[in-house]
């Protein structure tokens, strides 16, 4: 297998956005996945997320760890600086690159297998960290690349391919990020774009730690019945509690909305969140409620989906280690070396 | 009896229990010798533990500037109980036991061939203080006062340090003067004053700084420009992390603004750590990180991602005794082979050896300067010796007009102007491409970082051909790396010799009195210290000059023996081992002996005698 480059080639009355970028711009080359694999239409709602965003693709750093769905990033974003790291440490790379320049936007891919097993402890320390990224999870439950073996987000019960049961507990990513204090924490399916590339939008325009669990399943190892990942299940048992717009000004919102119905959440940078509510009862701004709702539904069979929570307010890793504002990676020198004087003054002080 | 009689020239060696504020009483001792103008090196021999553990702290003192540890106690200041009959065996005959007399110890306790020198110091501070703090720290004090008295030293030098310490404190610096007077007192008036050990006066420190080796090495790294620390705490590289943070918040926070030109982190493991330092730098921050050997272990995955995608990255190594936990409190230089060759597949790195702070600061600097220059991960290999140990070196100095090496990065302007970029290209012809920073320009120079093989232009390829061909300028650009690594220092007998020994890091003060002590011995000896790992030519040449050559460690397998033969493919024969490895510092008698012995063996007729 060789790296495929996409034709060049596109629709002459292909829409551009603000910066004069049509899709095009923010795709990468062809994908080497399996044909209709999920993680796909996870990178199709990155590239949707971004061009309306109107994001200058090169601000865009990527990252991933090893596994089908850190594969991905090869697929989109190709005017973007990737990183294709190492299993299970994507974060830790990205919390790196974070801190040497804080004015780009950070997207880390990673999937079940890289951030529930091996890289568990480096998403957890991530997110408690508040470093400023959307961290998407591509989660199917199952070893890909391996052909097959459970992954520790696998439902316990669930079968594999020929009939064997999961005996393991299943580890809940997104549970576990509202409680590591992630303060942007959404749940989708790669089978629903509408749901899908706003939570992107809302997570790339977010100040913090921002993760998304998306789960998406594998054509290839577990899209049987029997599993829990699989197209026909999640759709089965899909409970989203919202509807999310991104809007980037108070003016776009117009229409008058029933009351209760619709929550409008200002961000950081300006943007506003508009949230339908589907589930009534929803707050997506109470953590804990929504660590409860999670935890009932989930023991209902439910896959609770969704902006489950959002702190507007939220600081990141920068504000807590009071890093400067301009990048550490652009310092001239004589803002980093004291010189010769310095030295001279502390020798004294050493004799 | 023989009376042990010198005049600066020997060994105190104070053993004390942990946790009871001996420390900084003995550093008080080391540092008052050092600014009556004597070379003095004190060694902290401490336990994995934060109190009730023996503890030991030698000073050499050396007129003529030795500063390797000697072997042999000429003083024993005996105040732990715990290891008295170690401590007392230990003493060389003639020399003189100091110990607290308050309560009385059997006659069988003691050695007939030795000076007993006893001081009720447990009397003398429970009549004095009443709180049991203070009783423990004044007792030291007491004890230095004594010291002072017995040793016929100037206490002027003692008062200075102690109102330097406490700064603006008076009442403290009153209450240390008292306790310091107090033993001085005492000792003149009821013990032998001086004994046959004396200080007097010199000008042998010159303008000398006294100062560790991590807190140097992260000094190192602010002059480096280094803006990201990524560490994970670990014996004896802690206060490398924490001399960086020190130095940071002092050189690189906006007056007005509070602002930090630095970001540091504590990870939450090894693997986190130099992760972290590989995301900045690749994404054009200097970044390090501090360890030892079970980091650098863990770090193996992550390394050979550095090497192979070519990111630079600094790691200081503060080795200790390994394997595993080994004695995480020892010194040793174990870890050269890990490092040297860490990771899985066709691996190298460069490693650099500092022997004492002034180079732990000179050479935490340059590691950035070719980390960004050769885009490849940097060792610096320190050891617990030099790490955390206070020793007396060279004033630290810097280049005003010195600029940092970013090394060959592409900027918006080159790119636009055309130039060719391949991430993997070389087009300088040493082995080394250029690289861009991410975020440079909206539609050049991106390019996608993997571990995986690629081509010249970083795609993914899994040809066979394009792989081969990274690999192999991979090794050119490691023999690059080689032009321009810090040299080996060679100093060569006054008389011609086949003999020659090699030997680097904080081997080098000990190696220095081992010649001096051959050389009365009618052995003849050329030396080379070897600072940084690719080789210099210089190493083969010396190698080839010599008919014998000994390679001098503090390790059990030979380490620095095994890379040369491995890489300059030298007869192993040529190579003797002289090899020190139970956890203390290698010391120049052990040296000598094990030269003069292996010389003999060898049948190696000393020249003089060969001529007369």
């Amino acid at each position: 297998m060789t790296f495929l480059p996409k034709p060049k080639l596109h629709h002459p009355k292909l829409a551009s956005n603000a910066l004069g970028f049509t899709r095009r711009d923010y795709e990468g080359s062809i994908s080497t996945l399996c044909a209709g694999c999920g993680h796909d239409s996870i990178s199709a709602a990155i590239i949707h997320a971004c061009f309306e965003l109107d994001l200058p693709p090169h601000r865009i750093a990527k990252l991933s760890g090893i596994g089908c769905s850190s594969k991905t990033p090869t697929y989109f974003l190709g005017n973007s600086h990737g990183f294709n790291s190492v299993h299970g440490r994507m974060p830790s790379v990205l919390t790196g690159a974070n801190l040497a320049n804080r004015e780009l936007i950070y997207l880390g891919v990673s999937g079940d297998g890289d951030s529930a097993s091996i890289g568990f402890g480096q998403f957890a320390h991530s997110i408690r960290r508040g470093v400023n990224m959307t961290y998407i999870v591509e989660n199917n439950g199952v070893y890909g690349l391996t052909k097959g073996q459970f992954s520790a987000t696998a439902d316990k019960g669930a079968k594999n391919k020929r009939g064997v049961p999961n005996n393991d507990e299943p580890i809940d990513m997104v549970s576990m990020a509202l409680q590591l204090g992630a303060t942007y924490v959404g749940r989708s399916f790669s089978g629903d774009k509408t749901q899908l590339v706003p939570l992107i939008k809302g997570a790339l325009t977010h100040k913090g730690a921002a993760f998304i669990d998306c789960i998406s399943p594998c054509v290839a190892f577990n899209n049987h019945d029997g599993s829990t990942k699989s197209f026909d299940y999640v759709r089965e048992h899909n409970a989203a509690v919202n509807f999310l717009d991104v809007i980037e000004t108070r003016d776009e919102i117009t229409a008058d909305y029933a009351p209760g119905t619709v929550e409008i959440v200002r961000q950081h940078d300006g943007t506003y969140l508009k949230l339908r509510k589907i589930a009534n009862d929803y707050d997506a701004t109470d953590r804990i409620s929504a660590m409860n709702y999670l935890q009932t539904h989930h023991a209902r069979g439910e896959i609770v989906t969704g902006l489950l929570y959002v702190d507007p307010d939220a600081e990141d890793m920068h504000a807590a280690l009071g890093t400067a504002m301009a990048p550490l990676n652009g310092m001239s020198d004589e803002a980093l070396v004291p010189g010769n004087a310095a030295l001279a003054k502390l020798n004294a002080s050493l004799r | 009896m023989s009376q042990l009689q010198a005049v600066n020239d020997f060994v105190v060696k104070f053993a004390n229990v942990n946790g009871s504020g001996s420390a900084s009483a003995n550093k008080l001792f080391a540092q008052a010798v050092l600014r009556m103008g004597v070379p003095a090196t004190p060694r902290n021999i401490f336990p994995s533990n934060i109190q009730g553990l023996p503890t030991w702290y030698e000073v050499r003192i050396s007129d003529k500037g030795y500063m390797g540890a000697r072997g042999g106690t000429d003083l024993m200041v005996a105040m732990n109980p715990q290891t008295w009959d170690a401590d007392i065996k230990s003493i060389v005959p003639g020399g003189y036991l100091f110990y607290d007399s308050t309560r009385a110890i059997p006659a069988s306790k003691f050695r007939a061939d030795i000076n007993v020198i006893g001081m009720p110091l447990t009397q003398i501070c429970n009549a004095e203080y009443t709180l049991s703090r203070e009783r423990q720290l004044f007792k030291n004090i007491i004890y230095v006062g004594a010291l002072a008295a017995l040793l016929d030293m100037d206490t002027d030098a003692i008062k200075g340090l102690l109102a330097d310490q406490f700064k603006g404190r008076d009442k403290l610096i009153q209450a240390n003067y008292h306790a310091l007077a107090l033993g001085h007192s005492y000792a003149l008036a009821n013990l032998p004053c001086p004994i046959g050990l004396r200080l007097e006066k010199s000008d042998k420190v010159g303008d000398r700084i006294f100062f560790e080796g991590n807190a140097a090495a992260g000094l190192g790294a602010v002059y480096g420009g280094a803006t990201v620390c990524a560490w994970y705490p670990i014996t004896p590289s802690t206060s490398l992390a924490e001399g960086f943070t020190k130095y940071c918040e002092r050189f690189r926070k906006d007056r007005e603004t509070g602002e930090k030109r630095f970001a540091i982190v504590q990870a939450e493991d090894e693997l986190a750590s130099i992760g972290i330092v590989i995301g900045a730098a690749w994404n054009g921050a200097r970044a390090f990180t501090a360890t030892s050997g079970p980091g650098i272990s863990l770090m193996q995955e992550f390394l050979g991602l550095a090497y192979f995608a070519e990111i630079p990255a600094v790691l200081f190594d503060v080795q200790r005794a390994g394997p595993s936990t080994g004695m995480p409190t020892r010194t040793q230089q174990c870890d050269l082979l890990s490092a040297a060759y860490a990771s899985h597949g066709d691996t190298k790195h460069v490693l650099l050896f500092p022997e004492d702070p002034n180079e732990c600061f000179t050479m935490g600097a340059e590691a950035f300067d070719l980390a960004d220059r050769l885009q490849t991960p940097i060792f610096v290999m320190l050891d617990l010796d030099i790490g955390m140990n206070d020793r007396l070196c060279e004033p630290l100095v810097w280049d005003d007009s010195r600029k940092l090496d970013r090394g060959k990065v592409m900027t918006a302007e080159d790119l636009e102007s055309g130039r060719v970029f391949g991430r993997y290209l070389d087009v300088d012809g040493d082995g080394i491409p250029y690289r861009t920073y991410p975020g440079t320009h909206p539609t050049k120079g991106s390019y996608f970082t993997r571990g995986t093989s690629r081509d010249r232009f970083a795609r993914y390829t899994e040809e066979g051909a394009a792989y081969q061909d990274n690999m192999e300028r991979l090794l050119h650009k490691f023999a690059t790396a080689a032009k321009i690594v810090p040299g080996p220092i060679r100093r060569d007998a006054k008389e011609p010799t086949r003999l020659g020994a090699i030997y680097y890091g904080s081997t080098a003060p000990a190696m220095d009195e081992a010649v001096d002590l051959l050389t009365e011995q009618g052995i003849a000896l050329d030396i080379l210290r070897i600072r940084a790992f690719p080789f210099s030519e210089d190493v083969e040449r010396f190698i080839e000059d010599h008919d014998q050559v000994f390679v001098v460690e503090q390790n059990r397998d030979a380490q620095m023996r095994t890379m040369i033969i491995n890489e300059l493919e030298i007869n192993p024969k040529k190579l003797q081992r002289v090899l020190h490895y139970d956890g203390s510092p290698i010391t120049a008698r052990f040296i000598s002996g094990s030269l003069a012995e292996t010389a003999a063996s060898l049948k190696i007729v000393p020249l003089r005698k060969a001529v007369s």
